[in-house]
């Protein structure tokens, strides 16, 4: 574990933070990867790297206050001091030319790596973007930049306050049916990843998708973040289509809690 | 390779394919990741500690690294013997055995645990009485000779499949502790568990890990565990299995050499791929051939000779 001073620390809406810092590692990640934050004092938790520059080595996650240990991240003020072990896990991988890029509220956070380097590279066709209402979409100036250059970037929020309301899977059946895409990645609540799982095997569209567990140690030793034969920390936390195929048992449908025992989604 | 006959062991009337095991606390709290360690090419695997009632465990950190190896006080985490059952029933077509590990506040709370697992189908139960980070349980009573008795008394009075004991290196003389286990009849012994250990940030000043206090696992407690199994081996006829710090087949011999009849691995799978149970099998069938040996067993405690 390295301990680094955390820089700014930049609201995204009231109530999530992107927690900037300094660290060589982490600034090699690739998208999709996961750090380990030690909020000392308070607790450790996995977040994915929602920035990272190679030259500068300035990176950050993002974090959604959900609990104590969100909440004390993101009281941090610049010069405090964190943990942080990683970068940890697999990554996104970039296949074929045209990549449909869905999120939904937190989720959002360690696509916005892929989603930029997609653009970089001419990939990016098509982004959707849900929030449950308009304070809580984040990101909304990165995602702009990124689709300029005619990138479709749809926003749907639950109340209609932005953009389209409703869920951002209530359309995606016309949208995968209209536009042939080679890939769709997706990360964001379970229940959302599930339909996007179910309707990308409908029209049979490669999928990659982060999925979140308790993750504790962080090196594929203690089990907490299982699913099936996999650990989403070493195996995961990207997972394809294939991979969901073997676990759909528990995909969408539990997960283990803190004392390993089954909790439904 | 894997399916040599010079690799089978047979331990305290478990048939194991080859003498690497998973040990406690590694993965092992579900089905599907013991049938994932077992497909790697384990000879058994053992779970993570479960008591009567659930656990959360501790907060993070729960597991920092340092020079060497690994320091954890994960505060055994689990669900309770009784939601576990089912974890057990489902891990019935491993092929190879399984073995609950079980802990509990007191003689007859190891027991009732030790009992549901074996109802479940537990091929073998290995009694943790050396976790050294949780009060009332594990190293406090592994450390006192009159209570190993009376827990394995307890748990032989009640099961009728093979009892083993992993033993706490944390103790002045582990051979007194081997022989209350075994005079009490655990069929098998298991050392060792983690050494005492802490880790603190410079920066902050602080403990890293949430419970200050862990067990520290991998290459820097492997000479630890060595000399315990030598020693343990001295004291005791019933089979003894090394633990502590095995990523290599080298490491796996000098267990056996010794004393060790079979090896638990952890910590390594923090570094290596599952594949590692497969590739020490390997090594170790290697060694033997080039050495003239026909199986494990001539080998074990070869050491003590000399």
């Amino acid at each position: 574990m390295r301990t680094v001073e955390t820089g700014a620390v930049k609201p995204e809406s009231p109530t999530v933070k992107s927690i900037f810092f300094k660290d060589a590692l982490c600034a090699r990640a690739k998208p999709g990867q996961f750090v380990m934050v030690w909020i000392p004092g308070v607790d450790e938790i996995p977040l994915g790297l929602s920035s990272f520059h190679r030259e500068s080595r300035v990176c950050s996650v993002t974090v959604a206050e959900v609990g104590e240990a969100t909440e004390a991240l993101n009281q941090r003020k610049a010069g405090d001091l964190i943990g942080v072990r990683g970068p940890f896990g697999n990554h996104f991988e970039i296949v074929g030319d045209e990549a449909l890029v869905i999120g939904g509220g937190i989720g959002l956070a360690p696509l916005m790596p892929l989603i930029e380097s997609l653009a970089e590279r001419g990939h990016l066709s098509s982004i959707l973007i849900g929030a449950r209402t308009s304070g809580s979409l984040i990101f909304l100036d990165r995602l702009k930049r990124a689709a300029e250059g005619g990138i479709e970037l749809t926003v749907t929020t639950d109340d209609g306050s932005y953009g389209v309301k409703g869920l951002v899977t209530d359309d995606l059946d016309r949208v995968l049916s209209s536009s042939s895409f080679d890939i769709v990645y997706a990360c964001g609540p379970e229940d959302m990843l599930y339909k996007v799982y179910h309707l990308a095997e409908r029209h049979r569209m490669p999928l990659q998708v982060s999925l979140e567990r308790i993750i504790l140690c962080a090196m594929g030793i203690c089990g907490s973040c299982v699913i099936g034969p996999y650990r989403v920390c070493r195996d995961g936390p990207v997972f394809t289509s294939e991979q969901l195929r073997e676990v759909e048992k528990e995909f969408g449908k539990y997960k283990h809690g803190f004392n390993g025992g089954r909790i439904p989604i | 390779m894997l399916g040599s006959r010079c690799l089978k062991v047979e331990i305290a009337g478990l048939k194991l394919h080859n003498p690497t095991m998973l040990a406690s606390g590694i993965l092992g709290i579900t089905a599907s990741s013991l049938r994932q360690v077992a497909r790697a090419g384990a000879g058994a695997v053992v779970t993570k500690s479960i008591g009567l009632r659930q656990r959360e465990g501790y907060k993070n950190p729960t597991t920092v690294q340092v020079e060497c190896g690994l320091i954890n006080a994960m505060g055994l985490p689990n669900p309770g013997i009784e939601e576990f059952k089912a974890e057990i029933e489902e891990a019935k077509d491993l092929e190879v055995p399984l073995i609950v590990s079980v802990y509990g506040f007191s003689a007859e709370e190891y027991a009732k645990a030790a009992s549901l697992a074996v109802e479940a189908g537990a091929d073998a139960v290995e009694l943790n009485l050396s976790c050294p980070h949780v009060e009332g349980t594990g190293t406090e009573m592994g450390q006192n000779p009159t209570a190993v008795t009376q827990v394995v008394s307890e748990v032989k009075r009640n099961i009728r499949k093979p009892v083993f004991v992993k033993l706490t290196p944390n103790v002045s003389d582990i051979a007194d502790v081997a022989v209350a286990a075994a005079e009490a009849g655990a069929d098998a012994l298991t050392a060792i568990n983690t050494v005492r250990a802490m880790k603190i940030d410079i920066e902050t000043g602080l403990t890293v890990l949430s419970n200050k206090i862990g067990g520290l696992s991998g290459a820097a407690i492997k000479p630890i565990a060595v000399r315990c199994v030598y020693e343990i081996y001295d004291a005791v006829e019933v089979p003894v299995i090394g633990c502590g710090g095995i990523s290599t087949w080298q490491d796996a011999v000098e267990f056996m050499l010794a004393g060790a009849s079979a090896v638990q691995i952890g910590t390594a799978i923090a570094y290596e791929d599952l594949g590692i149970f497969g590739l020490v099998a390997e090594g170790i069938a290697a060694y033997l051939r080039r050495k003239g040996h026909r199986s494990v067993e001539d080998i074990v405690g070869l050491s003590h000779g000399n």
